[in-house]
């Protein structure tokens, strides 16, 4: 572990970054609508997000780079590596946040529901000024989770060219005579960002339990 | 030729990739997953030596990307005198991924087993191994089977990494056919629908189980 690889790979780093924050908003803002119509009344819109978000999960992520990255090109839609990588991952997070939020609608007391209408809030009303408020803290352990497992699975988009740490921890080992070095760089890397991000999950929760209703 | 024609052409070899996959996910899982047992007990019981390596063990493993680890194995290893196959290599990668993640789901098990129980076994005499065989580990991993579950079908998607070192397995055959044949979409659609017929009834029957085993709680 030389500090010239190491400081290579960290180029990759702003990428990195930028893949996993920007699937993460993406997939936090598509995740909104698909818990609403999968907690619909109505069948006909409850079935098809259910569906929709099992098929988003249950396909492998690079498997979904691959589509969006080599099956929509010969469609004409030409995509860059980082855009495809960006979309791919954030539909998938739409999905899996969507789960996430489920749990946390499920978690906020029944109390809250029957106060807001006993005031006469309307419900949208009551989803964004009373409810939602109380998902998002809740959801937030889930969330950062998955956001800290996205983060190691942002590593994917390497496989369609972005050029994200492990591109490379790639190059410089096809480079340099030390094929493992770069890659354990890398790793060691990715494990240091993990503990950091799963500490700071850690400490903002606590800070925000402290407002929601039990 | 119409997508139909192009699927039951593409079929039979993506078919044997998607048994590649299917062996590869048993194998590191059958593996991954006494070894997560290992490393649980080691963190929760064993003494101050053997909890400190378990946890460095499992952050490092659940910190490093499967696909960093999977590179590690097949491009890194054999820098050091280690070569393995592809398979080899993505088996030992996925094992250690999965030992790493399971641990901390069998220790969240095995930490739900009242400690009133181990109490009992300890005021009975019985011996700490046992406490583990008979007490604790038995009621503790009937917990964490929905959650192992779940990890399961992680796993298998994981095993789509293998790609890149070449493994034959359901992407990698998706891929090189789409690349003779220029005809990537449907050939990745089919792919992903074969993953599709192992993932969503794994995700059912992991919900079932889940409300079987917590419908007395």
């Amino acid at each position: 572990m030389t500090p010239e690889v190491l400081l290579s790979i960290l180029r990759g780093l702003p990428t990195t970054l930028l893949l996993t924050f920007g699937a993460l908003a993406l997939g936090a803002v598509g995740g909104i609508p698909l818990v609403l119509l999968r907690r619909s009344p109505w069948a006909i819109t409850r079935i098809p997000a259910r569906l929709l978000i099992e098929v988003l999960r249950g396909i492998p992520p690079i498997v979904w780079l691959f589509i969006i990255f080599f099956g929509l090109a010969p469609m004409g839609i030409r995509l860059s590596p980082l855009t495809a990588g960006i979309l791919g991952m954030g539909v998938i997070s739409a999905a899996y946040l969507a789960e996430i939020y489920r749990g946390g609608l499920a978690a906020v007391n029944r109390g809250q529901y029957e106060a807001s209408m006993a005031l006469g809030m309307s419900s949208p009303d009551m989803m964004s000024r009373i409810i939602g408020p109380q998902v998002v803290r809740v959801s937030i352990p889930a969330a950062a989770t998955y956001g800290i497992g996205l983060l190691k699975d942002s590593s994917i988009a390497f496989t369609i060219g972005v050029n994200e740490m492990l591109y490379f921890a790639n190059v410089e080992s096809r480079s340099e005579a030390d094929a493992i070095g770069p890659f354990l760089t890398a790793g060691a890397v990715y494990v240091v960002l993990s503990v950091l991000s799963a500490w700071g999950s850690r400490t903002l929760d606590a800070r925000l339990q402290k407002r929601v209703a039990r | 030729m119409n997508v139909i024609s192009d699927w039951s052409s593409y079929f039979p070899d993506l078919l044997e990739g998607l048994l590649v996959s299917v062996q590869l996910a048993a194998i590191s899982l059958g593996l991954g997953i006494p070894l997560g047992l290992v490393l649980a007990i080691a963190n929760g019981s064993g003494g101050r030596v053997a909890r400190a390596g378990a946890i460095v063990l499992v952050e490092i493993g659940r910190g490093m990307p499967a696909l960093v680890m999977l590179q590690i194995v097949y491009f890194g290893l054999p820098d050091l005198g280690l070569s393995f196959g592809s398979f080899v290599s993505a088996a030992v990668a996925l094992t250690l991924t999965s030992a790493a993640y399971t641990s901390e789901i069998i220790r969240g098990g095995l930490q739900s087993v009242p400690a009133g129980e181990v109490e009992a076994a300890e005021a009975l005499n019985m011996a700490r191994l046992d406490i583990l065989r008979f007490i604790v580990i038995p009621q503790g991993m009937r917990v964490a089977v929905p959650s192992l579950m779940g990890f399961s079908i992680l796993i298998f998607q994981a095993t789509a990494l293998a790609y890149t070192i070449a493994l034959p397995e359901l992407l990698a055959t998706a891929y090189s056919i789409g690349s003779s044949t220029f005809r990537y979409m449907s050939v990745l659609v089919l792919a992903g629908l074969m993953y599709l017929a192992i993932t969503i009834p794994m995700s059912f029957l992991t919900e079932r189980v889940e409300m079987r085993l917590s419908r007395h709680l």
